[in-house]
């Protein structure tokens, strides 16, 4: 649905010439949430200004929906922006103005009718939950409302597509998880495909169903979220999944254990993108006669299910736990027989 | 009693010379709040990283303003003269005095209206361009709306500035209590006059602060 080819940009002072973004090429599917991730100076947050040409590239195309963003003419390209909602870091509301206001804004400039405007601010206020705050000033709410506001503000045109901007980087955790479940809802209820740039990879993992790490103005890897966090390729790729998955020499820490066990088996559990298997220690311990402990284990949740390992430690017939890992083996969770007592 | 204090005070001259001076400044307020936010605007849109962005332009809005703030007002009322003569058909009266007063205080209020949208948040334009705004809509439903308090607070600054500048330029017979101050007052050397008169400026003054402060504080949502 959104095709980025060699997009490149290219900031020039009167003695330095930084490239923020160089060549870059993605496509972003209908629907899907899209995340970008990188240290700051990656040169993501040019790259998400670039889509809807807040900066003007030096380089390359953007299309969105068939429609050529980067040859528009200014005045094309002012109707086309009102297809493309956009929420920031700091949210970017007018203090002058309350929730109310704020929202209606964009349909003020899409030049919407007052009744239309009434109503669907209205209906936008519920979407985000709001109801109740309608007539505050933006100085009255918190950070998390704010954002709601730039939420709804952004979707009042019913865009179609939502750039989000370091949306959740200035709101403290539980606010950040409550402004994400709001964009899931928002990307399932309307469809809406949604990018996202952030610094924090567990907001990659928890919203994302794909994610482009960029370093030096370029994509340095791509893919489906739970492969790249099972797979990460490139050292900050690594550093990223590390943030939240922790360091993997943690599992060594476990080794010593692992040697020490007297009877049964360590297994490790690796899930990866697992929906239907979540309950498989549970279904183990009924279908067969072995006793489960588990020792460690880091699953997280992502958009296509459970990414993560679990060291278990099984005792039990030798039979039944050859049973107990064939069954395993046979749904989609890898087993690894770390030791056999 | 008044008659005992203020031997010499004329009260219904005094009451015409009060309202020569109201009559001064709003009128001179207004040209100056109009030329003053063309001028401010001007001189931000027109900046380095402005919406229309401009060097010639900047630069020629920037000389104009800086070199009439740097003129003192009684020369700048001498030097206008001619000019007033032309505008106005008289170079005496309350009229007479206003493209002076406007003149000698629009610059000094663009430079407040300069400060004042600059401090409007970029993060809130660079908002209302991604909703696909038009410039007019940026500029006067973000710059101005956001930039209004401190358009107001800039603006009693100006007015405070104005008041005495009409003074000054009563004193070259434009009316109004600096004119009633001077020949009533300090020419005739009846003091009781003078003070009467700088008494209400000073209350005229106070006037403007709080409708000024009042104003400011009611906009202000932040």
């Amino acid at each position: 649905m959104i095709s980025i080819q060699q997009l490149s940009k290219v900031f020039k002072t009167n003695t330095t010439t930084i490239q923020a973004v160089d060549d870059l090429n993605l496509r972003i599917d209908k629907g899907e949430i899209f995340g970008v991730i990188g240290y700051s100076g990656a040169g993501k947050s040019t790259f998400i200004r670039l889509i809807n040409r807040l900066e003007e590239p030096t380089a390359g195309d953007v299309i969105i929906d068939g429609q050529e963003i980067t040859a528009l003419s200014k005045n094309q390209l002012r109707l086309s922006r009102q297809e493309i909602g956009m929420i920031f870091q700091h949210f970017n509301l007018l203090w002058s103005r309350t929730v109310r206001e704020n929202i209606a804004l964009p349909l003020e400039i899409a030049g919407v009718s007052k009744e239309e405007r009434i109503s669907r601010v209205d209906e936008l206020i519920r979407l985000v939950g709001l109801a109740g705050r309608e007539d505050a000033y933006p100085s009255q709410l918190s950070g998390g409302q704010k954002q709601r506001v730039g939420i709804a503000r952004a979707l009042a045109n019913k865009p179609k597509v939502l750039l989000c901007d370091e949306a959740t980087s200035a709101l403290d955790p539980e606010t950040t998880d409550s402004i994400l479940s709001l964009l899931v809802d928002i990307n399932e209820k309307l469809g809406l495909t949604i990018i996202l740039i952030t610094h924090e990879m567990h907001v990659i993992q928890k919203i994302c169903h794909r994610v482009a790490v960029m370093e030096g103005g370029k994509i340095v890897e791509q893919g489906e979220v739970v492969d790249v966090f099972s797979h990460p390729d490139k050292a900050v790729t690594k550093k990223f999944v590390e943030q939240v998955m922790g360091k993997p020499d943690k599992d060594i820490t476990e080794e010593a254990f692992v040697q020490s066990v007297e009877s049964g088996k360590v297994l490790r559990l690796h899930f990866v993108g697992e929906t239907a298997n979540q309950a498989i220690i549970s279904q183990v311990a009924k279908k067969f006669d072995v006793e489960i402990n588990i020792i460690q284990g880091n699953v997280k949740q992502t958009q296509s299910g459970a990414y993560g390992s679990l060291f278990v430690h099984v005792t039990g017939e030798e039979t039944e736990l050859e049973q107990a890992i064939n069954y395993i083996t046979s749904t989609s969770v890898e087993v690894e027989v770390k030791t056999d007592a | 009693m008044l008659k005992t204090l203020f031997p010499n005070v004329n009260w219904f001259d005094l009451l015409i010379a009060t309202g020569e001076t109201f009559y001064m400044t709003i009128l001179a307020l207004i040209g100056t709040l109009i030329f003053g936010i063309i001028l401010g605007l001007l001189l931000y849109l027109t900046a380095p990283g402005g919406i229309w962005q401009h060097k010639t332009l900047n630069f020629i809005v920037a000389a104009f303003v800086n070199i009439f703030r740097a003129i003192p007002f009684l020369i700048l009322i001498l030097l206008l003269i001619p000019f007033t003569n032309f505008l106005i058909g008289t170079i005496r009266g309350q009229n007479a005095a206003l493209p002076a007063l406007i003149i000698g205080s629009a610059p000094f209020y663009a430079r407040l209206v300069e400060i004042g949208l600059r401090e409007v948040d970029k993060g809130v334009v660079e908002a209302a361009k991604s909703m696909g705004a038009k410039t007019s809509t940026i500029i006067f439903k973000v710059l101005l709306k956001e930039s209004t308090p401190a358009l107001v607070s800039g603006l009693t600054v100006t007015a405070i500035a104005l008041i005495s500048y009409t003074a000054v330029a009563g004193v070259i017979g434009a009316g109004g209590l600096g004119d009633f101050a001077y020949f009533h007052g300090f020419v005739r050397q009846d003091f009781d006059v003078m003070f009467v008169c700088t008494v209400l400026i000073v209350i005229i003054v106070f006037i403007f602060q709080f409708i000024g402060d009042a104003l400011t504080n009611k906009l202000d949502k932040r």
